[in-house]
């Protein structure tokens, strides 16, 4: 069993894997420091999915697949932030709305658009080529790691550092964090924390597209119902154990993104299916365990 | 009571109009996106919920208030205490799968088979519950998040049982196998409903009675509008919320029984899942502010919405999964005037986003 380990395959994965939640976690990150619980990240992942097949579809390239995807997962996130912020519904309630109406309405648009119950797969979806760089591919395990990702990959990773930097020394950035750490100076300050909060609401929307792009239009080619399939709230917990620091969020998710390719290879092992899929979720409880245990003997 | 009637005086009429105005605007919207007559659409809607020949869509809306209402009382049970435990969904499918198990595998006399089998559904729920409970206070995993988590594995385990060791193989579908018609929940006489919904009623009767008129049902309140009063007055914190959690999750795991001896009669993979009962049950909660003697109307007009979209279907052939969408857009509408200030103390109490 353990030798699947070192296979190039496993490898390869991984960043297949670890891709939507990081681009999902990222979105919940700006949420969590400007102060609004966004647990509506399944939803918004899943909208993204969706949109991303009818772009790639009737756009006829990927491009409009992604462009498809981001702005259907703003729109989504602007009805968030109208219900919650200008309305004044409570963060969770509107999230659990949000999540039901991303699973209806994509299940009704299938039926009613492509006329298919399930799943909707058709050689007209363009899907996202992958990413080939010469000489890369040859070092060993990085290689495999790094080359031939999708084109979402780089910019989910590339997106860590730049939060950082965006949350440190971007004037939005230091103004979302105050959004959330106090709002009233904020206020005070003359800028609108309402504003500001909607901006990370859009910014996370987006994010959350594209994560679902990359579930829908890279990793596969084809889009099933409910296809987020409970990422969205692993993503969630990468936000709350990192607490939207991207950093800490980053290494969380290599670890989610791991145990799920990992139990993807397990099931050509022979292992019923059942209990492959339930790996991310043992793991995610597992490890939100394990990080508690370790908070309290440092106190 | 007295919390019932405010909660409703505090509607500003003019207000509640607004919000009906807008959703059947967005509705009309979403009918006028289809190429159905509309007409057709609303005439079938209607008899899809509470028509049919002798009353048989009726019927089918009553029974899916009953499995709606039942999980609307299951959360409300915890929401009440303070306690986000939205993995009613876990509970639900650990009380179905384990009612099809003891129900296949236990000789008997049909009533003992029966009642053993209600009786092992609950205790499956409430532990179910208790384990998203137990990680919430001894190991820091916020409830809100385990007991979500927690929905994915049972679904997942319920699966493998009934596709390998339990499988119905020769009916070629991933269900178990059928449960001898003696255990089945009797039908009541006239009608085409099991006597499930007479047990859900007489649940929410109990839940109603308990929230208002016990002490503990009192305590568990106070624990969830502010839980530092409550600690401070000496109360058993620790012990309530596991008590809760248990209750919530018998009632969760009945409702699993009820579906699997009165409506289906064996576990089929995904038929507590797919209808979306528990998240229906929890907008239906929702919606009318968390108050006791009003969550079997609301659990009755989601069912309605339902019911009615699949009569739509037939109807009118618009997809019957608008009716998910319909439901979705009526909570986000009523969110902000329901259940907003009842939420508060609940939601950063259980959320606790930093402390895992």
């Amino acid at each position: 069993m353990l030798e699947i380990f070192g296979d190039q395959s496993l490898i390869e994965s991984i960043p297949r894997f670890a891709t939507p939640l990081l681009l999902a976690a990222l979105g919940g990150a700006l949420c969590e420091r400007a102060g609004v619980f966004n647990i509506a990240l399944e939803g918004l992942m899943l909208t993204g999915a969706f949109a991303a097949v009818a772009g790639a579809f009737f756009g006829g390239s990927s491009l409009a697949g992604l462009i498809s995807a981001v702005v259907a997962g703003m729109a989504v996130s602007l009805i968030f932030a109208e219900f919650h912020l200008r309305r004044g519904g409570d963060a969770i309630v509107i999230s659990i709305a949000i999540n039901l109406l991303a699973l209806g309405l994509t299940t009704y648009l299938l039926r009613a658009i492509f006329g298919v119950m399930g799943v909707f797969s058709d050689p007209a979806i363009a899907g996202l080529g992958k990413v080939h760089m010469p000489l890369i591919g040859a070092i060993p395990i990085i290689g495999p790691l790094i080359n031939d990702q999708s084109p979402l990959f780089y910019i989910a990773v590339a997106a860590v550092p730049a939060l950082q930097i965006f949350f440190m020394r971007h004037r939005l950035g230091l103004r979302i964090r105050a959004a959330g750490e106090n709002p009233s100076g904020l206020a005070a300050g003359g800028v609108n924390p309402t504003s500001v909060k909607a901006k990370a609401l859009l910014a996370s929307g987006a994010l959350c597209g594209l994560a679902g792009a990359q579930l829908s239009i890279a990793n596969v080619n084809l889009f099933v119902e409910g296809m987020s399939a409970g990422r969205g709230w692993i993503a969630v917990v990468a936000v709350l154990l990192s607490r939207g620091r991207p950093l800490p969020l980053f290494l969380i998710v290599v670890i989610f993104g791991t145990v799920e390719s990992l139990s993807f290879r397990v099931q050509g092992l022979g292992m019923p299916q059942q209990f492959t899929d339930m790996m991310p979720y043992a793991v995610t409880l597992f490890v939100l365990i394990l990080l508690s245990w370790m908070h309290r003997k440092a106190r | 009571m007295r919390s019932a009637w405010s909660a409703i005086l505090r509607l500003d009429p003019l207000a509640s109009l607004g919000s009906a105005a807008l959703i059947l605007l967005f509705l009309f919207l979403f009918l006028l996106g289809t190429d159905a007559s509309i007409g057709d659409a609303i005439s079938g809607f209607f008899r899809g919920a509470f028509g049919g020949r002798r009353l048989a869509y009726l019927f089918a809306t009553l029974q899916r208030t009953a499995l709606i209402a039942g999980m609307a009382i299951a959360v409300m049970l915890s929401f009440r205490a303070g306690l986000f435990n939205i993995g009613g969904e876990g509970q639900l499918v650990a009380g179905g799968v384990v009612a099809a198990l003891v129900a296949l595998s236990f000789p008997g006399p049909p009533l003992v088979v029966m009642l053993a089998t209600i009786v092992a559904a609950m205790a499956a729920g409430a532990a179910w519950a208790l384990l998203a409970g137990l990680l919430q206070l001894f190991a820091g995993v916020p409830l809100l998040i385990g007991s979500l988590l927690l929905n994915y594995p049972i679904r997942f385990l319920a699966s493998y049982l009934v596709a390998h060791p339990f499988r119905d193989v020769p009916s070629g579908m991933v269900q178990s196998h059928l449960i001898a018609s003696e255990v089945w929940l009797p039908r009541i006489p006239g009608t085409r409903l099991d006597v499930g919904i007479l047990i859900i009623a007489a649940v929410a009767l109990a839940a109603i009675i308990y929230s208002h008129f016990t002490v503990h049902g009192y305590r568990c309140r106070l624990n969830g509008l502010s839980p530092d009063f409550a600690r401070i007055s000496g109360l058993p914190t620790t012990r309530l919320t596991l008590e809760t959690l248990a209750m919530s999750g018998a009632v969760a795991g009945l409702v699993g029984a009820i579906a699997v001896l009165g409506l289906h009669h064996r576990y089929i993979d995904g038929m507590l899942v797919q209808p979306l009962y528990a998240w229906t049950g929890v907008i239906a909660v929702l919606l009318v502010g968390m108050v006791p003697w009003a969550v079997p109307f609301s659990g009755f007009f989601f069912a309605a919405i339902l019911t009615g979209s699949a009569g739509m279907e037939r109807a009118a052939g618009i997809p019957k999964e608008i009716g998910f969408i319909f439901q979705a857009v009526i909570i986000l509408i009523v969110a902000g005037r329901v259940s907003g200030k009842l939420f508060q103390p609940a939601g950063e109490n259980s959320a606790g986003a930093g402390n895992a």
